[in-house]
């Protein structure tokens, strides 16, 4: 392979991201060097197990890959803004619209979500760290090493480009020859494998590590979200490691699972897909629902309405996720009774949604509502999200999804989704528990133009596709000619598109400002919090609490503080036990990265030699016996004395 | 249950949650074979001009390899046994034996796909030698890692005898192995004993 | 528990042993040795299977024991199910309908 093969050459904006990449990485290093943080970024953050380290290194994460996929997106929308644009040509329209699909859900949606919960369950459940901080640590190196291994795709040997979903046989060798849809399959199964052990962490962590008294029943509500979303995690990404692992095999080694001439079959990959993406559609959404949950609750001043059959929703919507794939291929020519079937169970998920939003609506009902950023992006969820949900039932009849099915209909319907479902959550749950992870507060008031803009800009971007779905429009098409009379929607989408952009450009510029000018001063509960987390000081120490509190009932922190229960006694005070940080989680991270990136190009014998450094990793973790280490008590008393004044 | 009783893999926190841990990702494992199953029986008649199951299997080694496997998770049940009253010699020496009746059963396997490939047929083949390899494969590349594995725990046994910490590890390394025993008994039924003509 | 918790000889297992290498041998003398039709004969071994699977968890794996016990039954259930629907589902989706290959 010859170096203008290697590296993508051609496309002057491909080549001014090469010379940014590469001026930005060797910017960063010599600053690094300069300022002397290696070492520090080493042991605080590297070789980190604290769940809190380690949500906020996810939540960073999630924000670049926002910028990433924002800018994918931005592309998409200013190539179809009018008529016959040659701003972008097909092919690489094709790789945008692949890469904005896959970074979206699987490196910005899912590592915002499991970033704050990482940060917030062991929080709320009273608990010192997760059940497994250094699978968790080994986690985040695994998603991260997945994510940016997809990322240098574009300029190194080529995006994948069969779209998000990559149906064979488009996504297969004969279709898609070259390197870029092994990326597909390589990464997100680096990433995948990540993700499985967060699910499993997570669903310990909460059946073990509760505080006392805790029972199901009195577990915060986003707690059980994150419980029903891992346990969806441990049921789903499986299947979808096995779809990866048959897509590769196809692709590096020529097998025949989705190839109809040599008896393979191309909707066994639909299948298999489905089965996970549409449980991952739920383990996107559930923890966001958790989140608005705890917002509106907070911020209305009033316990959360139906606790009980939100609990039981959740369950259900869990119980169903698993039961409805084959509504996104009706069209593949199934027999009547198997749409028939899954259009039912498609929607009996409309019941226990909307159980949820009378939920929320009966919550605010009477409560002293506080207008908030995050309770403005609460707000704002529920009737974008209804449309969504709305729009859903629409496609959910089988009969009728044949009018809509891969119209620019669906792509508004699941924008409609995920955009108010997750990132209005993601939104809001960074302005709640902000304050708890660095200490202070993002601005109120930069944040409401961050809300404004962007709420606005998505409603402007997404409604008029319905309209030109409705006409007739498919998806991923790269132009259109002007007799379609679709060129005024789109180009009032487009200006959307940018209304939005500016609203993220906001929360960003929100971030900046408030690191350098917020007041340090906020305590630990800013906003007359209910659950556990703001119980300890904020941020949160290291070890989360001096002593583990006990638990009577649903929102207990709330009514001790009410009763002014609060308080540490001094004698209550034991030594903390903590673990220890491992260099082997992030080692491991960039073995599978290494390896991953071999076999991307078949370099079998690379990849090979390169496979002995994930045994190394896997040994010396199987011969560590650190026991981690004690935090002595006067340590404690000093820590909490700095927050809480003199203890009792 | 009091503290005597319980175990010694039970005893701490920290082993009960790595327990419970192990059993939520075999409830993954189940997933992942179930898929793989799944898949093997949708492109199961499609040999597309090549061999069948019915033209490659032979009873005779799938049945040895099916009874190596059981003995083996027989005497991985017994070096659990004598972990649990604390004999370390008898838990050892069990624990060779299982990991000996692991290897004689991977060499059969190895000679098994051999023979297939010399018959003709190969993962490239068609979509029921590609979901067969798959699955097959897939469970072997398992019980490869198992032996590995478990030699690894072997020798923290053997340097730091049986505590609380190695022996949760080889509880829940007992648990793997006897849940790809499991996995055979479904791949000895379901493609072996399905695939042949009665 | 206790039972499997004491220095008596390991009865449980060999019992176990015993009954998987009898369950194993009746399915290949109910394939080989009857002139049952296909369906029965997969319906019989694949029942056989199960008995051999429900040996393996609650004999040799003591799926029950534990604090979690409780916890881990309802795993295997949801599992069992999981698998249930993967297996089945992808069945019926893939081989009924236009979407019949043969």
């Amino acid at each position: 392979m010859s170096l203008d093969e290697f590296f993508v050459t051609g496309d002057p904006m491909i080549l001014a991201s090469q010379i940014a990449i590469g001026l930005t990485m060797v910017g960063l290093i010599a600053l690094i060097t300069y300022l002397k943080k290696w070492k520090w970024l080493w042991t605080e953050w590297f070789t980190t197990v604290d769940h809190k380290k380690i949500g906020i290194m996810y939540i960073l994460a999630g924000v670049l890959m926002f910028f990433r996929g924002g800018v994918d997106g931005l592309l998409m929308k200013a190539q179809t803004s009018r008529p016959e644009l040659g701003f972008l040509d097909a092919q690489h329209y094709d790789e945008i619209f692949t890469t904005h699909g896959v970074i979206m859900i699987l490196f910005m949606a899912m590592p915002m979500l499991i970033g704050i919960m990482n940060v917030v369950v062991p929080l709320q459940i009273g608990a010192r760290d997760v059940a497994f901080p250094k699978l968790n640590a080994l986690s985040f190196w695994l998603f991260f090493a997945g994510a940016m291994l997809f990322n240098v795709s574009f300029v190194i040997g080529g995006s994948p480009d069969a779209g998000w979903t990559s149906y064979f046989p488009l996504a297969g060798k004969e279709f898609t020859p070259g390197v870029g849809n092994n990326y597909y399959a390589i990464a997100l199964q680096i990433a995948g494998i990540g993700t499985l052990a967060t699910g499993i962490n997570f669903v310990v962590t909460i059946i073990k590590m509760r505080a006392p008294g805790m029972s199901w029943m009195k577990m915060p509500i986003f707690t059980w979200t994150s419980l029903v979303t891992s346990i969806i995690i441990v049921a789903a990404f499986p299947i979808f490691t096995v779809a990866l692992a048959y897509m590769s095999l196809d692709r590096l080694f020529g097998t025949h699972f989705f190839t109809v001439a040599a008896g393979g079959d191309p909707m066994l990959w639909l299948n298999l897909f489905w089965l996970w993406g549409h449980p991952e559609v739920y383990i996107v959404v559930l923890p966001a629902f958790g989140m608005f949950s705890e917002v509106i609750a907070t911020f209305a001043r009033k316990n959360l309405y139906g606790y009980k059959s939100m609990v039981f929703a959740v369950a259900g919507i869990a119980f169903l996720s698993m039961l409805v794939w084959v509504h996104h291929f009706y069209t593949m020519g199934n027999s009547a009774a198997v749409n028939s079937i899954f259009s039912l169970t498609t929607m009996m998920i409309a019941i226990p949604t909307g159980v949820k939003i009378f939920n929320w609506l009966f919550t605010l009902r009477k409560g002293r509502i506080e207008f908030s950023t995050s309770m403005l992006w609460a707000l704002a969820f529920i009737p974008c999200f209804t449309i969504g949900g709305v729009t859903g039932v629409m496609l959910a009849m089988a009969a009728a999804d044949y009018q809509y099915h891969n119209t620019m209909f669906l792509v508004a319907h699941f924008h409609y989704v995920l955009i108010p479902g997750v990132v209005f959550a993601v939104f809001a749950a960074l302005y709640y528990w902000w304050p708890k992870m660095f200490g202070f507060k993002l601005n109120e008031k930069i944040g409401k133009w961050h809300f404004w803009l962007f709420v606005i800009g998505f409603n402007f971007t997404f409604m008029p596709m319905f309209f030109v779905g409705l006409d007739g429009m498919s998806r991923r098409m790269y132009t259109y000619s002007e007799s379609t009379g679709w060129g005024a929607w789109l180009g009032f989408s487009a200006v959307g598109s940018l209304i939005m952009a500016a609203g993220f450009a906001a929360l960003c510029y929100n971030i900046y400002w408030s690191f350098r000018y917020a007041s340090r001063d906020v305590g630990s509960d800013p906003w007359n919090g209910r659950t556990l987390e703001w119980a300890t000081a904020s941020p949160a120490p290291h070890y989360n609490f001096a002593v583990v509190p006990e638990v009577e009932k649903l929102d207990d922190f709330w009514y001790k503080k009410k009763e002014g229960k609060l308080g540490l006694k001094k004698s209550d005070l034991k030594s903390v036990h903590m673990p220890s940080n491992s260099w082997t989680p992030v080692f491991l991270g960039v073995a599978f990265g290494i390896v991953g990136f071999f076999l991307v190009f078949e370099w079998f014998t690379l990849a090979i030699i390169s496979s002995v450094l994930i045994v190394i990793g896997l040994v010396a973790n199987s011969f560590d016996y650190d026991d981690g280490y004690h935090i002595p008590v006067d340590e404690l008393e000093k820590e909490e004395r700095e927050w809480r004044g003199e203890l009792k | 249950m009091t503290q005597a009783n319980t175990p010694l893999e039970y005893r701490s926190q920290q082993s009960q949650m790595n327990i419970l841990g192990f059993w939520i990702f075999l409830g993954a494992e189940i997933v992942l074979f179930s898929t793989l199953f799944a898949s093997y029986f949708v492109l199961e008649h499609n040999t597309a001009g090549g061999p069948a199951g019915h033209d490659i299997f032979i009873l005779k080694d799938v049945l040895i390899e099916t009874f190596l496997l059981l003995t083996s998770s027989f005497t991985a049940g017994l070096a659990i046994h004598f972990m649990r009253n604390n004999a370390k010699n008898d838990m050892i020496v069990w624990t060779i034996v299982t990991l000996l009746l692991g290897a004689g059963f991977l060499y059969m396997e190895i000679n098994e796909f051999i023979h297939y490939v010399h018959e003709g047929a190969t993962i490239q083949t068609s979509g029921f030698t590609a979901g067969f390899f798959t699955l097959l494969g897939t469970h072997g590349a398992h019980v490869t890692f198992g032996i590995i594995w478990i030699s690894l725990l072997l020798v923290q046994i053997f340097r730091r005898g049986i505590t609380e910490k190695t022996s949760s590890k080889f509880f829940i390394a007992s648990l793997y192995w006897h849940f790809l025993d499991v996995v055979w008994i479904f791949i000895f039924t379901f493609v072996y004993l399905k695939g042949m003509v009665g | 528990m206790s039972s499997t918790h004491s220095s008596r000889f390991p009865w449980n297992h060999l019992i176990g042993f015993i009954l998987s290498i009898a369950l194993t041998l009746l399915a290949v003398f109910v394939k080989f040795q009857t002139n049952f039709s296909d369906s029965i004969i997969m319906w019989i071994i694949g029942t056989l299977a199960i008995f051999q699977a429900m040996i393996q968890l609650f004999m040799f794996m003591h799926v029950t024991e534990g604090k979690e016990g409780m916890i881990n039954v309802i795993n295997m259930i949801y599992s069992i199910f999981l698998a249930l629907v993967i297996v089945f589902g992808s069945i019926w989706v893939l081989t009924s309908g236009h979407a019949a290959m043969h």
